[in-house]
């Protein structure tokens, strides 16, 4: 090849190579834009609702000025503080299982379900949830809020636990037992703390995905406008209030439905931007 | 000179049966003295060396039959618990394995602690410093036995790992390649800690380095293809060898 | 290094074994002519052939450094076990013995040169005779080396007796020639001399014989010959 040939083929793989790169720079922004325009529209339509009203009162009777949702950010924490209790320790637990015995039968079979779960739409997990919960109680409850919550919660946590223990090297295991440690104390003690981070990560990341869930509440919590904690009465939570405000047609609940909707976001935002800063330089799995 | 380890009869399978790895191995291990097992890859040294301590068995679908006597009491025997012969046979693997989540300190005596031996703080430290001696680790690290195991180089963490499994006070220690993942000077210091080691303890090494086992053991085993080939004092055998095969190994002569 | 085991994997450390073995071979062969020449140049009193033998001597000592060299690097950079080690170190102990016999090869030309002033005392016989038999010892050793034939090496090393027993015939005879006659010191001095170099180099030519039995067998059979009531 002489000298001026090769300089035009350099030449056009160096065309090609900066067309690629404009190319997936394109692409990128296109996957990016959607977020920053939603975070911008949601500031800009609900920011200026948000006031220690909104976190402090309750929802006023319409034609009343003023108001807040805090009925509903704190429905919201109960109902996800009560699908965790139910959810985390089942995840967990199946997940330990599924990676200390991948290969039996039993194992197969909640892998199986699981990913059958996962797959299903939240409004039929409501629809579930209000047949198994709130028909025999007769009644709405954060109780079948939870619940429902719960079964969404649960398949991932599995997944999750179960590829981040099986991501703990087998050398720690071996060493443990070369030591002596029975191999149920080596799952506890070494295997589990090992994997901490990782599962901790998933549980966050679960926890993220059903505080903004709406159409397993409908059914179940199915939301109230006045002050209830109870774990037996119907509960309100942020989803279900930004939707029953939102389709309104009162300028000042919809107002506030921007206004929750941004706390919303923001909660989960900080749930997974809390979970990256906590991985960031963490020795979660031994190199 | 007494021998602290007999393996009789010795065969090991993997995948149910399918697979022997290991056929009638019989090996005498003398008591306070290194015994090297040199061979080529896949001729079975490690899954020997995981039988005496019955590791291998851990591997679903392994088992081992056949007798290995630890001062004359069979580990196979029926009814014993792994774990309990375990404590008496220490292993160190080659990759080192430091538990993440814990300190140096936690680590040395993570043997201990899990086995849940009730130690006061002071026979606590005083275990952790007596390991790190032994393992001559003591003191590179006994300013910061705080840190996190994981924090300490590739040969440090070797150390800790050797010091780790002392802690349990075995009366072996089976060093499976203990070197191959170490730089030069690091396997030097695990080496001379070999000679100190013997004292107190039986060493058993696997090693893929046939120096290695020149310069470091009293005995060797030269194993092929699941079969103990030749057994007999290392200068012997490096020096004039019975076997045709364990001839052509060691000088090079792999066919 | 036995023709019937496979090769060595690496070809090169296989190539400079065998090059070891050219060379000691080759030196062999150089020094067992150095020694057929020298008894000549001394019998037939030819002053211009013993100069040849000893300016050729500085060829043997090229070649003891240069397999010296070769054996070093051997050991250096192979690490060699078995077999090769003791066949190596057979090599550089070897190397030694054949320039030492090169050496008292020279010393029986220096000697003839002296004799070759004189009249001869009386015709050699028994010179002859022991460097004969030397000479064959030095052949077979090497032959040995070549064969790995430790039967062959016991031959050599069962041989050190005659030449011993010639040496001492020698001795004897020269004591009566110098006590009849003084006058014939100085010539039977050297031819005492020459004698002596001979049995020295049937004593090399069993050592190597003995590393022969070495290398082969891994027995170390030097200095056990019950024989031997006085130290050569």
């Amino acid at each position: 090849m002489n000298r001026s040939s090769e300089m035009t083929s350099q030449f056009r793989r160096k065309l090609k190579s900066d067309a690629m790169i404009a190319v997936t720079a394109v692409a990128t922004l296109l996957a990016v834009v959607p977020l920053f325009l939603v975070l911008g529209y949601l500031v800009s339509k609900g920011a200026s609702s948000l006031n220690l009203n909104f976190f402090t009162q309750m929802p006023k009777p319409v034609g009343e000025h003023g108001g807040g949702m805090a009925n509903a950010i704190v429905g919201t924490f109960e109902l996800v503080g009560m699908a965790c209790l139910i959810g985390v320790p089942v995840g967990i637990g199946a997940g330990l299982y599924l990676a200390e015995h991948p290969l039996t039968s039993v194992a197969r079979a909640i892998r199986f379900a699981a990913d059958i779960t996962m797959g299903v739409p939240s409004i039929v997990v409501g629809i579930f949830a209000y047949a198994v919960v709130v028909r025999p109680m007769h009644g709405f409850s954060a109780l079948a809020g939870s619940f429902a919550l719960a079964v969404i919660m649960i398949p991932l946590i599995t997944r999750t636990t179960e590829e981040m223990v099986k991501l703990v090297p087998r050398e720690l295991r071996e060493a443990a037992l070369a030591l002596g440690v029975p191999r149920w104390r080596t799952s506890l003690s070494i295997v589990v703390p090992t994997a901490m981070t990782g599962v901790a990560t998933g549980v966050i990341l679960a926890i993220a995905r059903i505080a903004g869930e709406t159409a397993p509440l409908l059914f179940t919590s199915f939301g109230n406008q006045f002050w209830s904690t109870s774990v037996t009465q119907p509960i309100a939570s942020l989803t279900v209030q930004v939707y029953a405000f939102a389709i309104s047609p009162f300028a000042d609940w919809q107002r506030q439905a921007w206004a929750g909707a941004l706390v919303l976001t923001c909660i989960v935002l900080a749930l997974e931007i809390g979970v990256r800063w906590m991985t960031r330089g963490a020795a979660r799995v031994p190199r | 000179m007494a021998d602290k380890l007999i393996c009789r009869n010795l065969n090991a399978y993997f995948s149910r049966g399918q697979v022997q790895a290991l056929t009638n191995v019989n090996l005498n291990v003398g008591v306070n003295l290194v015994t090297a097992i040199i061979g080529p890859s896949g001729c079975g040294k490690s899954t020997l060396v995981r039988c005496l301590n019955r590791m291998h068995e851990e591997v679903p679908g392994a088992s081992a039959v056949g007798e290995v006597l630890l001062d004359g009491d069979d580990i196979y025997a029926a009814g014993l618990d792994p774990a309990q012969i375990r404590r008496r046979i220490g292993m160190v693997f080659q990759k080192p394995a430091p538990f993440p989540t814990m300190s140096i300190a936690e680590n040395v005596a993570a043997g201990l602690r899990l086995n849940s031996a009730r130690l006061s703080r002071a026979e606590r430290d005083e275990i952790v410093e007596r390991s790190l001696h032994n393992a001559a680790l003591w003191e590179e690290v006994k300013d910061r036995l705080d840190a996190p195991g994981v924090s300490l180089s590739g040969g440090q963490q070797q150390r800790l790992c050797v010091a780790r499994a002392l802690a349990v006070e075995p009366e072996v220690l089976l060093m499976d390649e203990p070197c191959s993942a170490l730089d030069p000077i690091s396997t030097a210091r695990i080496e001379e800690l070999l000679l100190e080691l013997k004292e107190r303890y039986t060493i058993v090494i696997v090693t893929h380095n046939m120096q290695q086992a020149a310069r470091t053991s009293d005995y060797t085993a030269f194993m092929y293809n699941g079969e103990l080939v030749e057994f007999g004092g290392t200068k012997q055998i490096f020096t004039n060898p019975t076997r045709p095969e364990t001839e052509d190994y060691i000088t090079g002569r792999f066919g | 290094m036995n023709v019937t085991q496979p090769q060595h994997t690496n070809r090169q450390y296989e190539e400079e074994l065998r090059g070891l073995r050219a060379g000691l071979i080759k030196m062999g062969g150089l020094v067992e002519s150095q020694i057929t020449e020298a008894v000549e140049a001394l019998v037939e009193r030819d002053s211009v052939h013993a100069r040849t033998v000893i300016e050729r001597d500085a060829e043997v000592n090229r070649m003891d450094i240069e397999t010296d060299g070769r054996c070093i690097n051997l050991l250096a950079l192979h690490q060699p076990a078995a077999s090769d080690l003791r066949f190596i170190t057979t090599g550089l102990k070897i190397t030694t013995d054949l320039e030492r016999i090169g050496d008292n090869a020279v010393n029986i030309c220096e000697r003839a040169l002296e004799l070759n002033e004189e009249p001869q005392l009386k015709p050699y016989i028994d010179i002859p005779r022991m460097a004969s038999i030397a000479q064959t010892m030095v052949k077979d050793s090497l032959d040995a080396f070549m064969r790995n034939d430790t039967t062959l090496a016991e031959q050599v090393i069962a041989r050190d007796d005659e030449v011993d027993l010639l040496n001492y015939q020698i001795y004897r005879e020269l004591l009566s020639f110098m006590a009849e006659d003084p006058h014939t010191i100085g010539v039977a001095t050297r031819v005492l001399f020459v004698s002596k170099y001979l049995e020295r180099i049937a004593d090399h030519a069993t050592n190597i014989a003995e590393m022969v039995v070495y290398m082969v067998e891994g027995k170390n059979i030097k200095h056990m010959d019950p024989k031997h009531e006085q130290p050569s």
